[in-house]
């Protein structure tokens, strides 16, 4: 079973097993407890389920980050309403989760499934493509900032040869959010590769072998036998990548900073500039919960985009 | 038919190739050349003097301690997220009361929470806890961001086991702690792997949690020493670039040895 489809299935779980007739030894009745939820129930409960109760009460106050917060009632959130950054930080994290995804999934897809043939050349080719996940996401956005430096980087060096004006790609309102889904691209289609090399290896071969005697070309199988067969794989990758564009500030912090101006100002950025940089922890409390809204609708959209619930048993006819 | 295909997929691996290999040229040649080099030479030809002097820098600055940090903040986080995760997992899969149920929808429930929407009250909590500034304080938040994924894929593993294994042990008189050692413990391996791969990448490519919940230099992890290095020496490229080569070794070290574990873990827990 997948991760996809062990998220995707609690509805259709198996039921409830209970034991077995006769069976009713006082072993068997004494099903592991709560004691064995307990510690990860408790560092659960204390650092991701009381910061939301925290992070509500506080968005009701003014806090520096020292000393105690202070009772302000609605009024951070009336500042919410008219700050204009929202609305653009809300569409640029939208835009680039969502450039991110058409992007990384269809080439991690074919990258995956190329690199899962068994030539000798195609597992060469691999351990370069690999070569990305040995670099750490801030080791990636400090060299892509200097890599894209227009006086000393690669542009600079291109642009000589050709003799054109070097560009600057991260200084540019109208494309820096390209380089950052580019950068972003790069930091983690191999992860995905991965992940799609070793399911797609598990295809039974038969399955192939039937659509070639069929007379199916090669991108007929590609649609007919691969994508159905990868399809809690490519579930279990997009839920992935979902959580993992909420880290996407962590490279904008460190590749561009937000901006030129705020043009890669995304809502987790604006939220933490304006507790840690701002120091005013109680209105950057009010946009958290705006953030966990946004990120719980992103969920909800993907679980249903992706048709969780049409989903059925990946091995029938075998 | 066939022939036809071969021709634009073989361009497009060619093109990715050049993306992929183009940056990682970029920072090993930059890391070998002379700082100046760097400056007059520009970024793309081949050094004619290697030196050795960017790393030496990198050094001084005090890398090994940071890649130290990271090195604890790893290995502490992958083995509480699975000394949590674990026994929750099973806890999970064979106790249906509804109060374990609940506990695993409150947990998917935590896979949409945003860790960054959090960081204001973590890190009030963990100044009133008194942990600012420690290692710790990196751990625990980030192995609590780590369990609702942990404990999703380690119930999808520990559900493929046979209902009669656990029933034939039972029978035998073992108590939960004994199933829990000598069934549980060895069949959900692959998905151990794939959580501690997972969990610890989180780990190590942290930037927020250590940004926001440690201060001084001798608490400072990898990530952020990378950073510092380049707010402060910003024309200290190849410096950088050293520094960035430094902390890709580990990772290297790990790939080269457990090669064989990655590909199967995460064939296992993202399989089909």
């Amino acid at each position: 079973m997948s991760t996809g489809s062990a998220i995707l299935s609690r509805g259709s779980r198996r039921r409830d097993r209970s034991p077995a007739g006769g069976v009713g030894s006082a072993a068997y009745r004494q099903r592991p407890g709560l004691g064995w939820l307990a510690p990860a129930a408790v560092l659960f409960a204390v650092f991701a389920l009381l910061p939301i109760v925290v992070v509500a009460y506080l968005s009701l106050t003014e806090w520096n980050g020292l000393g105690a917060p202070h009772w302000a009632g609605l009024a951070n959130w009336r500042t919410l309403l008219h700050d204009s950054e929202i609305p653009h930080g809300i569409r640029i994290t939208v835009l680039l989760t969502v450039v991110s995804w058409l992007v990384q999934t269809p080439l991690a897809l074919l990258l995956g499934v190329w690199s899962a043939g068994p030539q000798r050349h195609r597992a060469v080719l691999s351990a370069v493509f690999f070569l990305p996940l040995l670099l750490s996401l801030a080791a990636i956005a400090l060299s892509w900032q200097a890599l894209l430096d227009p006086n000393f980087g690669v542009p600079a060096a291109l642009a000589s040869a050709l003799h054109v004006p070097a560009p600057n790609l991260l200084g540019d309102p109208h494309r820096a959010l390209y380089v950052v889904v580019a950068v972003l691209a790069w930091q983690w289609v191999p992860f995905h590769t991965l992940i799609y090399q070793g399911a797609a290896r598990q295809i039974p071969t038969q399955l192939y072998e039937a659509a070639a005697l069929d007379g199916a070309t090669r991108a007929r199988q590609f649609v007919s036998v691969t994508l159905p067969q990868l399809r809690h794989t490519i579930v279990a990758s997009s839920v992935l990548m979902i959580i993992g564009s909420l880290t996407y500030f962590e490279t904008i912090l460190l590749l561009t900073g937000g901006g030129p101006g705020d043009a890669t100002e995304v809502l987790p950025l604006h939220m933490y500039r304006t507790g840690f940089v701002g120091f005013d922890m109680g209105y950057a409390s009010a946009l958290a919960l705006l953030l966990v809204v946004v990120g719980a609708g992103l969920s909800v959209l993907i679980v249903r985009a992706s048709g969780f619930a049409r989903m059925d048993s990946d091995r029938e006819g075998l | 038919m066939r022939g036809r295909a071969r021709v634009p997929a073989a361009v497009a691996l060619v093109l990715w190739l050049l993306v992929v290999a183009i940056p990682v040229y970029f920072i090993v040649v930059t890391s070998l050349r002379p700082a100046d080099a760097y400056l007059s030479h520009g970024a793309l030809p081949v050094p004619t003097d290697l030196s050795l002097d960017n790393y030496g820098r990198a050094l001084r600055l005090g890398f090994s301690g940071f890649l130290r940090n990271s090195a604890i903040v790893t290995v502490a986080t992958i083995a509480l997220t699975l000394g949590a995760a674990l026994p929750a997992a099973y806890a999970i899969v064979r106790n249906r009361s509804r109060l374990v149920r609940a506990g695993l929808s409150v947990f998917l429930f935590g896979l949409a929470i945003p860790a960054q929407a959090v960081i204001v009250p973590v890190y009030l909590i963990i100044t009133r806890l008194k942990l600012y500034d420690s290692l710790t304080a990196i751990v625990l938040p980030t192995a609590a961001f780590s369990l609702p994924l942990a404990i999703v894929v380690l119930t999808s593993s520990l559900r493929d086991i046979p209902d009669e294994l656990y029933q034939s042990m039972e029978l035998d008189g073992a108590g939960n702690g004994r199933v829990f050692l000598r069934l549980v413990l060895p069949l959900s391996r692959p998905g151990l792997i794939t959580v501690g791969i997972v969990s610890g990448l989180n780990a190590w490519n942290g930037i927020l949690f250590p940004l926001v919940l440690t201060q001084s230099s001798r608490w400072r992890v990898l990530p952020l020493g990378l950073w510092n290095f380049q707010g402060q020496h910003g024309t200290d490229v190849p410096g950088l670039m050293a520094a960035v080569v430094l902390s890709a070794l580990p990772m290297l070290a790990l790939y080269l040895f457990g090669r064989r574990h990655l590909l199967r873990g995460l064939a296992a827990g993202f399989g089909r």
